[in-house]
């Protein structure tokens, strides 16, 4: 079986929340595009791990599950915080960090 | 093993200056000043019974003490003084007394308060002292540096309305100069790494390794430029005149007496000890700089208005002889430079203390708001008028015979650097005659019929510095033998001798004819 | 130990240094100078007010002491053989470094035992003289301690055996001066001359400094004794050029063209200073050192003919300026340059006129002296002031000064008899021995010296009253008579030195002897001839201003002649125009230079980063989009590079 449908699956997937990063200002909407990402290059972890047939790909993207699942909380609750304080979860309107 | 006399004269004011720091502060309050002062003084007994103890026939370095410190770099702690160092050791010792007896009530205006700003004077004399004492590149290195941080400190927290922006600019002149010796003391650890020694950074072993042409002279460049910046000389001087009128009087004089010092002094020390072929190499180009500086720095005092700026210029001026003095290689010149080193540290002190104590009451560091305080200050205007002979080099006075010695040197290396830096004397004859005129002499102002004149601490602070010149002026001997041994050493390190007279005094030669350089 | 004489180059024989060590009354030496200098010392370190009692005494004591050892030292010497007349007492060594030591040597010869009577006689009569002219001033101690400073710097000039420690005495003086010129420092004209004099002097230093520089390279040493011994043998460039420099040192402290500018302005300054400094001893400090660098000058001809030209140059200029100044003290200051142009012009002369310019240096010291007190004493009696168009008949009221003052009138002139007439009527015989132009110039001097000196009698004690309302004339007090008339007595009588021509053997040691020349006209019509200039010179005063009454201000439409008499020749407007002004500029232009130029630069490469990084700042802009997107981007051109490497 071809490796190469997954992979430009991954890319697909991957590109879509490349943009959707870049694009979007809800900052929900930023970070599941994140998440996407972070699905995407697993799926071409996995991918590759089928085709050399080991499993240094699975246990990697066990390790970026756990990543994802840690920065899930960190990430909900800091945009939970700045939502409170703003009334909105614009990631344009937190950018008072700058020069 | 015996007494380290050089590690406590150093440590005394260091450790002194942390008990000064702690302190407890309570307002009004003299403790902290009687304090640091007796630290000073203490300090000032030790490195007297250093140069009491001097052997002048004896080691070109004396009290000297050598522990490991840094083996992967070959860095020790060494310290040792020969007689240019313990002259720069004296002086150090004699000026932080009295510019902290003549700075009594200059620190409360401060950022910080007086218990910071006597701990700094004490920790920049501790400083000062290691570097006049070590014998290691490294460790002269981190004490070079490491004097910035008092006299930044000292600039910017006790200062003038544009004191952060002196502060500020001093410290970048400095810190540009010490990261270009940087990479020259790196240099050096690479070349001896190479050597017979393995990787050190001692004086005397370096001394002795044999450098590649090429390499010796950007080595050299990169210790040269840093001395240069410090000295000041031009064009990298622009930094003094700024640090001074914004400094306190106390600040300036610590900052040009001694630490403008460690320049000139690196030069004898370091430029000349470790890269003979690189110094003479460099000859030509550094004794065009210096006579520039004798010059400019003169002309340039002439039409300044301010009168720290005005002093700051002056000593452009004078750095410019002791440069030129260190450089043309002969004995003359370099006794001389040595001499002219103590010798202007005393005389730039008097003159910016006495004209500290002017500022003070008149409110105005221009010499356009004075006039005729001689008429209601004369002792002030007496003191001021003998550091300002002092400072134009007038014979019976200690500066002369440095500088006469310089000229003399200079003159001998050659005709026309000697004529060209001649001029300088006429120079310091108009900067500070015309200061004293306008200043001093004619009606007095209204603004300044009320002034007092100085006070017995004000006196007692000065009169050492006075009595000094004077002494030193018809007497210098005492200095100058110390010196002379050091200088001798130096110059055999460099591997030049004096030049012989057309026409020897003594005997008669018959080769008369062809005469001069 | 005998002088030796070494041959030299020329057929000239120039005389050695070569003293023998002091022992005896000239162990003493060391005292001359230390007591003034220890009155000066105890004077300024106590103070104006704790010394005012009796600060005069202490001034006056210390200097007749010195006298009197000068006296002795003196006698002692005279006591000794002709050759053997010259001792040098080691004091102690000033400084050594490498080859070159300087050593506080005392010389004392028959050329400084006169100066020494000259300093101190004349000082301590002017000290004396102080004691009543400065009464009423509340800072004569202080004036007294400066009068001591200076005449220890001045016996430290004439008595030191090294060109350094002659230099020493020599700035020592201009201190002295600088601080007497402005005494009274209140007025800012006092404040601005005393600046004038010592930098005008400074320029002259730069030839002594450059002078001594040159002997130290060429001989190694800059002693009398070592330079002397060797100096036949060095190059004639060299000689030339140390004479050259020399001569310069000289017009400073000598007040000689072109460096002549201060010496009127340095007429602010008491008026027993200006008698003592500015015209017996410190100016005359020029000749001295010409003399005293014979062994230099005289392997130099071309340098001589320099101070010849010097000399000859500043004796008619001082005496033009004489005539058109109504200021009796520059009258007076003009006069001393114009004498001392011709002891210059004698000295310039070598071997044959250096004993004539020491003997007229002295005699002009007892009748200058003489006059500047006269003319204080007048001063003091018309309440200070110093306009001869206010004075007039004051023959009557001042019947000392007026008698003493004529004593020195007549020296000056060189009326017959006086000591004046013995010694310029000898400088213009060697002039015109030498060279005709140099002598005409002597003699026309002669001529025009007699005119302003009877302008200034005739018009200050002659005439009619042209007094200031409410001046009431009165003679002075004893205390500043006495000195006048003991001054006058010497006016009259200082020619005795020339008796069997003794000033000429006696100095004859330091200076060589000259074989006597010829002249094409016998001595005694020559001086028929300088007597009747001078009467030309009278004559024409008399019809000139002693006839017609004197207005009371100056007449302002006058020929150009006088005008430019009157600006002092246009030396302070060429200074001014050469120098002041052109430095002025530049030295503004310099410190625009430093803080826009230098610094500048400095300050505009650190404005430069600031402004670099203010931009780049921007990028900063807390847009977490725009931090992906160059996130993004970079990693796009990392793996791009990547790809092309691979690739490639």
């Amino acid at each position: 079986m071809s490796v190469t449908p997954f992979l430009v699956l991954s890319a697909i997937l991957f590109t879509i929340g490349c943009v959707g990063v870049l694009t979007r200002r809800n900052a929900i909407v930023v970070f599941m595009c994140i998440e996407l990402m972070l699905n995407a290059s697993n799926l071409a972890l996995i991918t590759f791990a089928r085709q050399h047939g080991n499993l240094d790909g699975q246990i990697a993207a066990f390790f970026v599950m756990v990543v994802a699942a840690a920065e899930v909380v960190i990430g909900l609750a800091i945009i939970m915080t700045i939502f409170r304080t703003r009334r909105s979860a614009s990631v344009d309107d937190a950018s008072l960090l700058k020069y | 093993m015996s007494f380290p006399w050089l590690t406590v004269t150093a440590l005394v004011p260091i450790v002194g200056a942390a008990v000064v720091a702690l302190l407890p502060k309570r307002p009004g309050s003299a403790v902290t000043k009687q304090v640091a002062f007796a630290i000073s003084l203490v300090t000032l007994v030790l490195a007297a019974i250093v140069g009491v103890l001097f052997d002048v026939g004896g080691d070109r370095f004396q009290f000297t003490e050598q522990y490991e410190w840094i083996s992967a770099f070959g860095a020790h702690y060494a310290v040792g003084v020969d007689g240019i160092g313990l002259t720069l050791v004296l002086l150090t010792a004699i000026l932080t007394p009295v510019v902290i007896l003549a700075s009594w009530n200059d620190g409360e205006t401060g950022r910080w308060g007086i218990n910071a700003f006597f701990a700094w004077m004490l920790a920049l004399e501790g400083l000062a002292i290691g570097v006049f004492a070590a014998t290691d590149v490294f460790l002269f290195y981190v004490l070079f540096e490491a004097t910035l941080i008092p006299i930044y400190f000292l600039i910017g927290g006790f200062g003038g309305a544009r004191r952060s922006y002196a502060a500020v600019k001093f410290l970048l002149y400095s810190l540009l100069g010490g990261l270009l010796m940087l990479a020259s003391v790196v240099g050096l650890y690479v070349v001896s790494a190479d050597s017979q020694f393995g990787p050190t950074y001692l004086l005397s072993e370096l001394s002795q390794i044999q450098i590649d042409q090429n390499v010796g002279r950007w080595l050299f460049l990169g210790f040269f430029v840093a001395f240069a910046i410090k000295a000041p000389m031009f064009p990298v001087h622009t930094w003094l005149p700024d640090a001074a009128a914004e400094g306190t009087p106390g600040t300036s004089v610590l900052l040009v007496s001694i630490l403008d010092k460690i320049g000139t002094f690196g030069m004898i020390r370091f430029c000349l000890g470790l890269f003979p072929e690189a110094s003479q190499w460099a000859t030509p180009v550094v004794l065009v700089l210096a006579v520039i500086s004798v010059l400019y720095g003169g002309l340039v005092a002439i039409g300044q208005n301010n009168i720290p700026r005005l002093i700051a210029y002056t000593s452009v001026s004078h750095f410019g002889f002791i440069v030129l003095g260190i450089f043309v290689l002969n004995s003359q010149g370099q006794s001389g430079s040595t001499l002219y080193m103590f010798n202007h540290g005393l005389s730039t002190a008097a003159l910016f203390l006495v004209t500290g104590y002017l500022i003070r009451r008149g409110g105005s560091q221009l010499i356009s708001d004075y006039g005729g305080v001689e008429k209601t200050a004369p002792i002030l205007a007496g003191i001021f008028l003998v550091a300002g002979l002092s400072s134009l080099s007038l014979p019976g006075l200690s500066p002369f015979v440095s500088e006469f010695l310089v000229l003399v040197g200079t003159f001998s290396h050659s005709v026309w650097f000697g004529a060209f830096a001649v001029l300088g004397i006429v120079l310091a004859a108009l900067y500070i005659l015309l200061m004293y005129q306008r200043t001093m002499t004619g009606p007095t102002r209204p603004t300044l019929a009320g002034i007092r004149d100085l006070s017995v601490r004000e006196i007692g602070a000065l009169a050492p510095l006075v009595l000094l010149i004077v002494l030193l002026g018809f007497y210098p001997k005492p200095l100058l033998s110390v010196i002379n041994p050091a200088v001798g050493d130096t110059l055999q390190q460099v591997g030049v001798s004096d030049p012989q007279p057309d026409v020897p005094g003594a005997a008669s030669s018959p080769a008369e004819e062809e005469s001069s350089q | 130990m005998p002088t030796a004489v070494v041959p030299s180059l020329g057929e000239t024989a120039v005389p050695v240094v070569d003293p023998a060590s002091a022992g005896g009354v000239f162990s003493l030496l060391w005292l001359i100078i230390a007591l003034p200098l220890a009155g000066a010392a105890v004077l300024l370190l106590l103070g104006n007010r704790r010394t005012s009692a009796w600060a005069h005494l202490l001034g006056c004591a210390t200097v007749i002491a010195s006298f009197v050892i000068s006296l002795v030292a003196f006698f002692s010497l005279l006591g000794r053989a002709e050759d053997d007349r010259s001792v040098v007492q080691h004091v102690y060594t000033w400084f050594q470094a490498g080859s070159w030591t300087v050593d506080m040597n005392l010389l004392l010869d028959p050329l400084s035992a006169l100066f020494l009577l000259l300093i101190t006689g004349v000082g301590s009569l002017i000290h004396i003289y102080s004691i009543g002219y400065m009464e009423h001033d509340p800072r004569r101690a202080r004036f007294f301690a400066y009068l001591n400073l200076f005449v220890a710097a001045m016996l430290t000039l004439v008595l030191s055996a090294d060109y350094l420690g002659l230099f020493l005495g020599w700035e020592g003086v201009g201190l002295a001066s600088y601080l007497l010129i402005g005494f009274w420092q209140h007025k800012p004209s006092a404040a601005v001359a005393a600046k004038k004099a010592f930098v005008v002097n400074r320029v002259g230093d730069l030839g002594m400094a450059l002078a001594i520089m040159l002997m130290f390279a060429t001989f190694g040493t800059t002693s009398f004794m070592g330079v002397s011994a060797v100096s036949g043998e060095a190059s004639q460039t060299v000689l030339t050029v140390l004479g050259f420099l020399l001569l310069l040192a000289a017009c400073g402290k000598s007040a000689q063209v072109p460096l002549q500018s201060w010496l009127l302005d340095a007429m602010e300054g008491p008026t027993p200073v200006s008698a003592l400094i500015h015209a017996a001893t410190m100016v005359t400090a020029g000749v001295y050192l010409v003399t005293r660098s014979n062994f230099i000058f005289e392997l130099a001809p071309v340098a001589q003919t320099g101070v010849v030209v010097v000399g000859a140059v500043t004796l008619l200029w001082g005496a033009i300026i004489g005539c058109a100044k109504d200021d009796i003290k520059k009258v007076l200051a003009g006069s001393t340059m114009s004498q001392i142009g011709y002891m210059m012009l004698a000295a310039g002369f070598g071997v044959a006129g250096y004993a004539f310019a020491i003997f007229h240096l002295l005699t002009h010291g007892f009748f200058k002296a003489n006059m500047f007190l006269g003319a204080g004493s007048v001063m003091h009696a018309m309440d200070e002031d110093v306009d001869m168009r206010h004075y007039g008949a004051l023959s009557k009221a001042l019947p000392v000064t007026f008698g003493t003052f004529a004593m020195g009138y007549l020296a000056i002139i060189g009326f017959p008899g006086f000591s004046g007439f013995w010694s310029k009527d000898k400088i213009i015989e060697t002039a015109f021995g030498h060279d005709m132009i140099a002598g005409l110039a002597a003699l026309l001097g002669a001529g025009v010296t007699a005119f302003y000196m009877t302008r200034l009698m005739l018009m200050t004690y002659l005439g009619q009253k042209r007094w200031e309302k409410g001046v009431h004339p009165h003679e002075s007090p004893k205390v500043m008579t006495v000195p006048l008339m003991v001054l006058a007595a010497l006016s009259v009588l200082g020619g005795v030195l020339l008796l069997n021509d003794w000033i000429v053997d006696w100095l004859s040691p330091v200076v060589g002897t000259a074989e006597h020349e010829e002249l094409g006209i016998p001595a005694l019509v020559l001086t028929l001839i300088v007597v009747a200039t001078v009467a030309v010179g009278i004559v024409i005063a008399w019809l000139t201003v002693g006839r017609n009454p004197v207005p009371r201000t100056a007449p302002a439409n006058v020929s150009f002649v006088t005008a430019a008499a009157r600006a002092d020749l246009y030396g302070d407007a060429i200074n001014e125009g050469l120098f002041m002004r052109p430095g002025d500029r530049f030295v503004e232009g310099l410190a625009v230079f430093d803080s826009d130029g230098v610094d500048g630069a400095v300050n505009g490469t650190a404005a430069a980063f600031g402004g670099l990084s203010g931009r780049m700042r921007r990028w900063q802009n807390g847009f977490v989009r725009s931090y992906a997107l160059s996130l993004f981007t970079g990693a796009l051109i990392v793996v791009l590079a990547l790809l092309a490497v691979n690739l490639a």
